[in-house]
């Protein structure tokens, strides 16, 4: 017979007390704020879904949300089959392996808005060694900070740069958990390296590059910190990517209410996103 | 066929096989028996040209395959851990080696539902190696080595993570399922009871080296050497020291009988644990009297390990007997099964 017991609920409390002090009580203000005008004095106004009405059909929220995706989608294409391709170039065994760990470690220890300033400094025409050598030694026409297809290049390079290591080390972390049996197996039976990899590695790949494909997706989309030190959002607004725009609006325009609710939105697309990759990505183990 | 001509095996400078000679047959059942990093896999390893050798050739039906790539040698490779493709359902695991040998999918079909039927997995064709328990991951691992038409067979201790029940059911068939495949079958345990179980031929292995060949029965009971008599023991033989003058063999701790043919000096002699009995089984019987340190009773059997002068000896027998730990008590041996070695470990008698 089966004996219902509440004492359980108590053990789930302090649970439900963290969450709710880092979570739910500062997302509830920012839902405050969204549904209503906010003046000086601490004056608020009813606003209803007005300002996610406002939003959602302002132009500029379309551009800086098409530019976030094409960013984001432009990020993990070349950084997960880099990531894998670099991951399996690397020994398995021996004394270069912590020498390429620590390699590969070291872009992701540099503090975010340091990365941005160097890469602005390294990218700068006339001053940057890289905008020099591509403007005065091989004649590339390259300024990112006058022409949006350098800066988008140059932001895109420098996540690459930056993160590209965390896909390399967590499918290198599922590549060495791989048992040498497995690989002598398909020696045996005479598998070509791509059926080694589609049928052994990449199968036993599959949990972590589901991680890093969902923790590249969410950096990426939340990207604020490094385009900002690099471009600005510049030229124009040509790399104005979600966050900057967003910032913009609640502290350069200080519009509470509007920015509130593009916040809303924007953690409900993460969130949507994130979701719609783990379940199509797990889908497959479930059965 | 294959055979090993003075085939070593070098990891940097440590030395994993020594020169080792080695002839197995076609159909026959080939066990290799040594603890754990006594070479077995690393034998095996060469022999399906995994490892590269150092020296020496390896041969299979008298050609020389020494520098030939694993997968033109024709061979398949039972491991210990349940290797299958995890993506691919039980039928196209295997039918991999068929696939990529290039054969006609009819014949992969039929093949494929051979062995599928050998191994009793028709019903479980169409799952995936995770939704299998354990036994039948590696019944699946066997099936693909049973498909596949291999010159030789490896079986690396393949018993070994299955529990007891499995692991006996599949040894008893595994002799049958490659009989007539003219197939060289080699099988690699760390238990005696296997090899005995098992049949065919024996290599025993100790410290990379093989250290007698032959059939297992033989082995077992005419071992070359002490090295030989103690791998091909559970429990572990009894040795003690004894001295031999004017054909008295005498221990250490008290006993003697005589010995005919052994000049005098100093020997070891080996007996089973279960040729030494609480009770005595004939009146040749020698009696040892010993202080009962340790009693185990496993299943029916009771063993007794106890010290007899300064050497410890144990006795396995059948039934359950009352020993008094920490007294005396006295067992019994028959000289006809003890068998002699020299101080050098060679076979006296």
């Amino acid at each position: 017979m089966r004996t219902e017991n509440q004492k359980a609920w108590f053990f789930v409390l302090p649970v439900l007390a963290l969450v709710a002090f880092n979570a739910l009580v500062p997302m509830m203000t920012v839902v405050n704020y969204s549904v209503q005008e906010t003046f000086g004095n601490n004056q608020f106004f009813w606003e209803g879904l007005g300002w996610f009405e406002q939003i959602l059909r302002s132009d500029r929220f379309q551009a800086a949300l098409g530019r976030q995706f094409l960013f984001t989608f432009l990020i993990l294409i070349i950084e997960v089959p880099l990531g894998i391709i670099v991951a399996l170039s690397m020994p398995r065994k021996g004394f270069w392996v912590p020498v390429c760990l620590v390699l590969m470690a070291l872009p992701m220890l540099i503090p975010w808005n340091v990365v941005g300033s160097m890469w602005n400094i390294f990218t700068l025409p006339k001053i940057g060694l890289m905008g020099y050598f591509l403007n005065d030694v091989l004649g590339i026409n390259y300024d990112m900070t006058q022409q949006p297809l350098s800066a988008w290049i140059t932001v895109i390079v420098m996540d690459v740069w930056h993160w590209t290591s965390l896909v390399v080390l967590l499918c290198y972390a599922g590549l060495v958990s791989i048992p040498d049996a497995y690989y002598q197996a398909a020696k045996i039976d005479g598998a070509s390296p791509w059926s080694v990899f589609r049928y052994i590695q990449l199968p036993k790949m599959k949990t972590v590059l589901t991680i890093a494909i969902l923790l590249r997706f969410m950096d990426s989309f939340n990207i604020y910190t490094e385009p900002f030190v690099l471009t600005g959002g510049g030229p124009g607004n040509s790399t104005t990517l979600l966050s900057i725009d967003l910032v913009k609006i609640a502290l350069g325009q200080f519009d509470l209410g509007p920015a509130a609710a593009m916040s809303l939105i924007y953690f409900a697309i993460t969130l949507l996103v994130s979701w719609v990759f783990y379940t199509l990505m797990t889908k497959d183990d479930a059965q | 066929m294959i055979e090993l001509q003075d085939a070593t095996k070098r990891v940097g400078n440590v030395i994993h096989i020594k020169p080792t000679n080695l002839t197995l047959q076609t159909g026959h059942f080939n066990v290799l028996l040594g603890a754990t990093g006594s070479g077995k896999t690393s034998l095996i390893k060469m022999m399906a040209g995994l490892d590269p050798i150092a020296s020496g050739k390896v041969l299979m039906d008298g050609q020389d395959v020494t520098r030939l790539n694993t997968q033109k040698r024709q061979i398949s490779l039972v491991h210990q851990f349940f290797v299958n493709y995890p993506h691919m359902t039980v039928f196209d695991n295997i039918a991999s080696p068929l696939r990529v040998a290039g054969m006609a999918q009819s014949e992969v079909e039929g093949r494929v539902e051979e062995a599928a039927d050998l191994l009793q997995l028709r019903p479980m064709l169409k799952r995936r190696p995770h939704e299998l328990s354990g036994g039948q991951q590696q019944r699946t691992a066997l099936a693909r080595a049973i498909a596949k038409e291999s010159r030789a067979v490896f079986l690396d201790e393949p018993l070994a993570n299955l529990d007891y029940k499995l692991r006996e059911e599949l040894r008893e068939q595994l002799p049958d399922l490659f009989a007539g495949r003219g197939a060289v079958v080699v099988y690699a345990t760390s238990e005696p009871e296997e090899a005995l179980l098992l049949g065919g031929y024996t290599a025993l292995m100790e410290d990379g080296r093989v250290t007698q060949f032959g059939p297992t029965a033989d082995i077992y009971r005419n071992p070359e050497n002490i090295a030989a008599a103690r791998v091909f023991s559970d429990p572990p033989i009894n040795v003690a020291g004894i001295t031999v003058s004017n054909t008295q063999a005498q221990l250490a701790g008290g006993g003697g009988w005589t010995v005919t043919d052994m000049p005098d000096g100093e020997y070891m002699v080996a007996v089973r644990p279960h040729r030494v009995t609480p009770y005595r089984t004939s009146d040749a019987d020698v009696e040892l009297t010993g202080r009962v340190i340790v009693t185990e009773l496993s299943g029916s059997d009771s063993s007794a390990h106890f010290r007899h002068g300064s050497d410890d000896w144990v006795s396995l027998a059948a039934g359950v007997h009352p020993y008094q730990v920490g007294e005396d008590h006295s067992f019994y041996m028959n000289p006809a099964h003890c068998r002699y070695f020299g101080q050098d470990g060679k076979r006296v008698a």
